[in-house]
């Protein structure tokens, strides 16, 4: 062996080693760099001002305010004339060491919200004295600020992004903020507009050098779209004044185009409650209670069985069918017996005996006899009740209830139709009308929500059609033109069936129930309903006071307003409901509402259903004794 | 015989000249990457970085010259002189030097500072040359074994107490030098077969090192036993039991070490390198950082001053040790591959000439050169790209700092001058 050959080989070696291993990183591995991810390129975000948002009548009702942050990056931070620095802030030395602790405790490295929302005059004053202060520099945020406090349930509000989501999107970061529910949600992608893009060159000190690349990749900021919506916010905040004290909603739909001139949710908070330094202190508050639940939108979630007002459902699908004509004649005195059993009778306050009651007067007087008649006769048609009931079901699908709206907010429930393979999956006996006759008068296993039975009521109002419900009326000032908001949706009920039922309705407000409700040369057309409650109270099965329901439009003809109002232990429709009703028709109609009808107003503004509330909310005391 | 004439560039082979001038010319490009400022300085000056380079490569150019004036038989006659002047310029740190970073391995004069070490090194290969090329020297003796290990260990020794282990671990590299003078490589095969086991300790834990290791040893023996039988096992029963004893303790005695004597940041840089660790921000930074800036130069690099990671200054060190990380971002894989094809260049050079010196002082002094080179490029290239811990010495030639430079310049050129004296009567 030659004597250098060690050395030799080893040189070669070794060399051969060095390329394999750049090859492997400069070549092979060469993809995972990403220049844009690596730390020698910073992106500024320039943020677009997100659009604001406006009632059908142009007023704002959301704008934007901006607000100025101290950040404050600990490990940064040079020692400072402390004195100085917390007279600028206005805060105690206390303060600021504590402050500054926890910005220090939470990452050195990182910057943290050092001080929230600095008055404006404090920022002009404190932004020139600033760079005496190395490691603290002020960020600007743009917050929501709404003029108008009413309709927080419809046009929700906007947080930070949560940090799974940041992670999951391309355009999201950490810290961004987002639409969290309602409008802000819905309409995301029109309301934020787009983030404009600076890349620039940094250095290891995190100081920029320059722009990167000259500035070829950056993108400027979009603005975002401002929204029009379809509410009236006046009718809107009159309607939560009326609902002050009760729990409820109440969901007002025009029925001529899907619009949704209000919607209605009680309790409900103040919009500015989830902006500012109070933000988080003021979430638990409305999240966290679970027992009024002024963070639930009652209008578009709760789903309640429908009462009475369903009855015009089964008069509609009656008369389609055949099995009821304007001459068909039932006898009621004073109840309606479904079976042979002595419990197998429903009861019957329409208080007419001895003569035949036909449609009109069944629905003015709510009859319960009449509708479980034509119930079962829909339902018996040729003796096949799987048959009927499919058929009864997809009748009253028609109208959208027993599923999602499609409305574009983005909380809701379907509700429940039932039809015959629901029965046949769940009952394992024979069954026919009778053993559903609950669902004639919309009890038993018929569930809706108020905006479903409100869209209900507008499908009456125009004899046959309705249009999707919808908030949002225009972008950017021109209007909205998805199919789904624009295009008529008919029901399987011929237009020559609502005649009747719409008289009857207008019977409700001259004779019936609502007849003490009437506002004076407004022909409002109407059902009201009850629907049974029953609750748990520390331990004991009550009965409260029934939920009241009412569903509504007028003018009778060429209808402007269709409404379904729910008020939570209301009692008789024609207490609450019915009121608030007219009141809202009145106001909605002529604008304001007349000196004969203040007092109509006097009463429901003062009206309080809290001591019936009262009752729901265990008592304390036994409940730490653990006695019931 | 010839005589030798005045002109000092007589004989000088050009082609060393040629790559080390191609070396430092270009080291100086990604020193300038490396440090330049938005400020606009002139290049020769002594605020910047660069500046400063520029003046240590104009100021090693005299410095050559001397070199090459001073005649061949000089460095070997004053061989001794130079090396114990170098010793005592060491231990004058402890008197005079000035502490950075925790190291006492500067002399401080204003505007520069001088680090000893870079220049102990020719001193010392001059030494070693000059002791094995005696006539009288024998190096089957073991007692001449370690008069070399001596002269080699006094110096590494000193900078270890600075400490500076990382300059101190050249004088390694002298086995090369020794190896071809003579001395068996089972020095060199035990030193390999302690660091393999070292590491496999620490990667696998000491059980089961211990355990395949018995395994091993006693299959062999098993078999060693199955052919010698019993008058195999007579001979030989107290190796087969020394193997067990030594391999046993060392293994306790390396897990004992690793565990407990060494530092937390010794285990850190061992554990990060072995993958057994993740770290990318705090000790781990370093190499994340040059592994991923090398990456992202590609084949062909971002281009000169364009690699943004260069110019944010993300690699710590990047103008020093980590030099290299500059020639992989902005140069690419070409840059890369050139500059350890142009260090391989002249290695071989450098051996294929001192294999043609006659005169043994020459022959060994050109391997001293060439081992020393073949170290720093090893260890330095080694750390920057993620194959060896990090080991703070510099790239030859390339990385800032006058007293690298000149340390590296005279270490070459005292070797050009012999070689342009090797066809000249001694």
């Amino acid at each position: 062996m030659k004597k250098g050959f060690l050395l030799y080989f080893l040189i070669t070696v070794v060399c051969l080693v060095f390329i394999g291993r750049l090859f492997q990183l400069q070549i092979l591995s060469r993809d995972n760099y990403d220049p844009i991810q690596s730390a020698a390129v910073k992106i500024e975000y320039d943020y677009p001002e997100r659009g604001y948002i406006y009632d059908r009548n142009g007023k704002l009702l959301v704008a934007n305010q901006l607000s100025y942050d101290v950040m404050v990056q600990p490990n940064q931070v040079q020692p400072l004339d402390t004195l100085e620095f917390c007279n600028l802030l206005r805060i105690s030395k206390e303060d600021f060491l504590h402050r500054f602790e926890k910005a220090n405790n939470y990452a050195p490295y990182l910057p943290s919200v050092f001080l929230k929302q600095l008055a404006k005059e404090d920022f002009a004053f404190l932004q020139e004295k600033l760079h005496n202060f190395q490691g603290f520099y002020i960020q600007k945020r743009i917050i929501r600020d709404y003029p108008i406090n009413a309709a927080a349930n419809v046009l929700g509000y906007i947080g930070e992004v949560n940090e799974a989501l940041a992670k999951k999107s391309d355009y999201y970061q950490a810290g961004e903020l987002i639409g969290k529910d309602g409008i802000e949600k819905q309409y995301e992608q029109y309301l934020r507009g787009r983030k404009g893009k600076k890349y620039f060159k940094r250095n290891n000190l995190n100081k920029v050098t320059g722009s990167y690349k000259n500035g070829e990749q950056d993108t400027l900021a979009e603005n975002g779209k401002d929204l029009t919506l379809t509410l009236d916010i006046e009718l809107q905040q009159y309607a939560q004044k009326l609902m002050k004290g009760k729990r409820g909603g109440i969901v007002a739909i025009e029925p001529s185009s899907g619009e949704i001139l209000a919607l209605v949710t009680a309790p409900t908070y103040n919009p500015n409650m989830l902006v500012g330094r109070k933000r988080s202190k003021n979430s638990v508050l409305l999240f966290n209670d679970t027992i009024s639940r002024p963070a639930y939108d009652r209008g578009l979630l709760a789903v309640y069985p429908p009462g009475s007002p369903f009855k015009m459902m089964n008069a509609l699908i009656g008369l389609q069918e055949g099995v009821i004509n304007k001459n068909t004649g039932v006898y009621c005195n004073g109840g309606y017996r479904y079976g042979g059993r002595k419990n197998e009778y429903m009861k019957c306050h329409c208080e007419i005996y001895g003569r035949k009651i036909f449609l009109t007067t069944a629905i003015a007087k709510s009859c319960n006899s009449y509708f479980s008649n034509t119930y079962k006769r829909i339902v018996e048609k040729n003796n096949q009740p799987t048959k009927g009931l499919n058929n009864w079901s997809k009748h009253v699908k028609s109208f959208g209830l027993g599923n999602y709206l499609g409305y574009d907010l983005p909380a809701g429930s379907p509700g429940l139709i039932p039809s015959g393979d629901y029965y046949d999956a769940r009952l394992n006996y024979r069954w026919n009308g009778s053993s559903t006759i609950s669902n004639a008068i919309g009890q038993g296993e018929v569930l809706t929500t108020p905006i479903q039975l409100a869209n209900f009521t507008a499908a009456i109002a125009n004899r046959g059609y309705f249009y999707t419900p919808h908030i949002l009326k225009k972008v950017n000032n021109s209007p909205i033109t998805q199919a789904d908001y624009t295009v008529k949706k008919q029901t399987t009920i011929a237009k020559e069936h609502f005649k009747p039922v719409v008289e009857a309705m207008h019977e409700v407000f001259k004779t019936g129930t609502g007849k003490w409700s009437q506002v004076k040369g407004i022909e409002i057309c109407g059902k009201t309903g009850t629907s049974e409650n029953f609750a748990i109270i520390n331990g004991v099965k009550e009965q409260l006071a029934d939920h009241s329901i009412l569903v509504a439009f007028a003018p009778k003809k060429n209808p402007k307003i269709a409404l379904a109002i729910f008020v939570e232990n209301g009692g008789y429709g024609s207490t609450i409901a019915a009121p608030i009703t007219s009141l809202l028709i009145e106001k909605y109609l002529n604008g304001e509402v007349s000196e004969k009808t203040k007092y109509r107003e006097q009463n429901m503004f003062a009206m309080s259903l809290q001591s019936e509330y009262d009752k729901l909310i265990p008592k304390t005391k036994e409940i730490a004794s653990g006695t019931k | 015989m010839r005589q030798e004439r005045n002109n000092i560039f007589a004989g000088i082979d050009w082609f060393l000249v040629l790559i080390f001038a191609v070396l430092v010319g270009f080291g100086w490009l990604n020193i300038y990457s490396a440090s330049k400022t938005e400020d606009i300085e002139p290049l020769l000056s002594f605020s910047t970085k660069y500046g400063k380079q520029l003046i240590f490569i104009c100021l090693a150019i005299p410095l050559i010259i001397i070199i090459l004036f001073f005649n061949a038989k000089f460095y070997e006659k004053f061989a001794s002189v130079l090396y114990v002047v170098s010793l005592i310029s060491l231990v004058g740190l402890f008197l005079f030097g000035k502490k950075i970073n925790g190291a006492t391995s500067w002399y401080n004069f204003g505007v520069i500072g001088l680090q000893p070490s870079e220049f102990v090194k020719a001193f010392t290969a001059l030494a070693v040359a000059k002791l094995l090329s005696d006539r009288q020297y024998n190096f089957k003796l073991i007692k001449n074994q370690i008069k070399a290990f001596v002269i080699i260990f006094i110096p590494a020794f000193l900078i270890m107490l600075q400490p500076d282990a990382g300059s101190a671990i050249i004088y390694f590299a002298f086995f090369f030098v020794l190896n071809r003078e003579g001395l068996t490589l089972n020095y060199i095969l035990l030193g390999v077969t302690i660091i393999v086991l070292f590491l496999l300790t620490i990667l696998l834990g000491v059980k089961w090192v211990l355990v395949s290791l018995f395994s091993i040893i006693t299959l062999f023996s098993g078999y060693a036993l199955y052919r010698g039988g019993k008058r195999f096992f007579r001979f030989n029963w107290y190796k087969i039991l020394g193997i067990y004893l030594i391999i046993g303790i060392f293994i306790l005695g390396t897990g004992f070490t690793y565990n407990n004597l060494f530092k937390q940041h010794h285990r850190d840089r061992f554990e990060i390198l072995l993958g057994l660790k993740k770290d990318n921000q705090g000790i781990g930074y370093n190499s994340y950082q040059s592994e991923l800036t090398i990456s992202s130069g590609g084949f062909t690099g971002k281009g000169f001053l364009k690699g943004d990671l260069t110019q944010g200054d993300f690699v710590p060190e990047q103008h020093t040790d980590y030099i290299f990380s500059v020639i992989g971002e902005e140069w690419g894989f070409l840059g890369t591959t050139s500059v350890i094809l142009l260090f391989m260049l002249m290695l071989y050079r450098i051996i294929y000439l001192a294999d043609t010196h006659t005169n043994k002082f020459g022959r060994i002094y050109g391997y001293g050169l060439a081992s020393i080179l073949f170290f720093h490029v090893i260890v330095n290239i080694g750390m920057v790209i993620g194959l060896l811990p990090t080991v703070g010495i510099p790239l030859p030639f390339f990385s800032y700092g006058g007293s690298s430079l000149w340390g590296f310049t005279i270490l070459l050129f005292i070797f050009i001058r012999l070689d342009a004296h090797k066809n000249y009567d001694w």
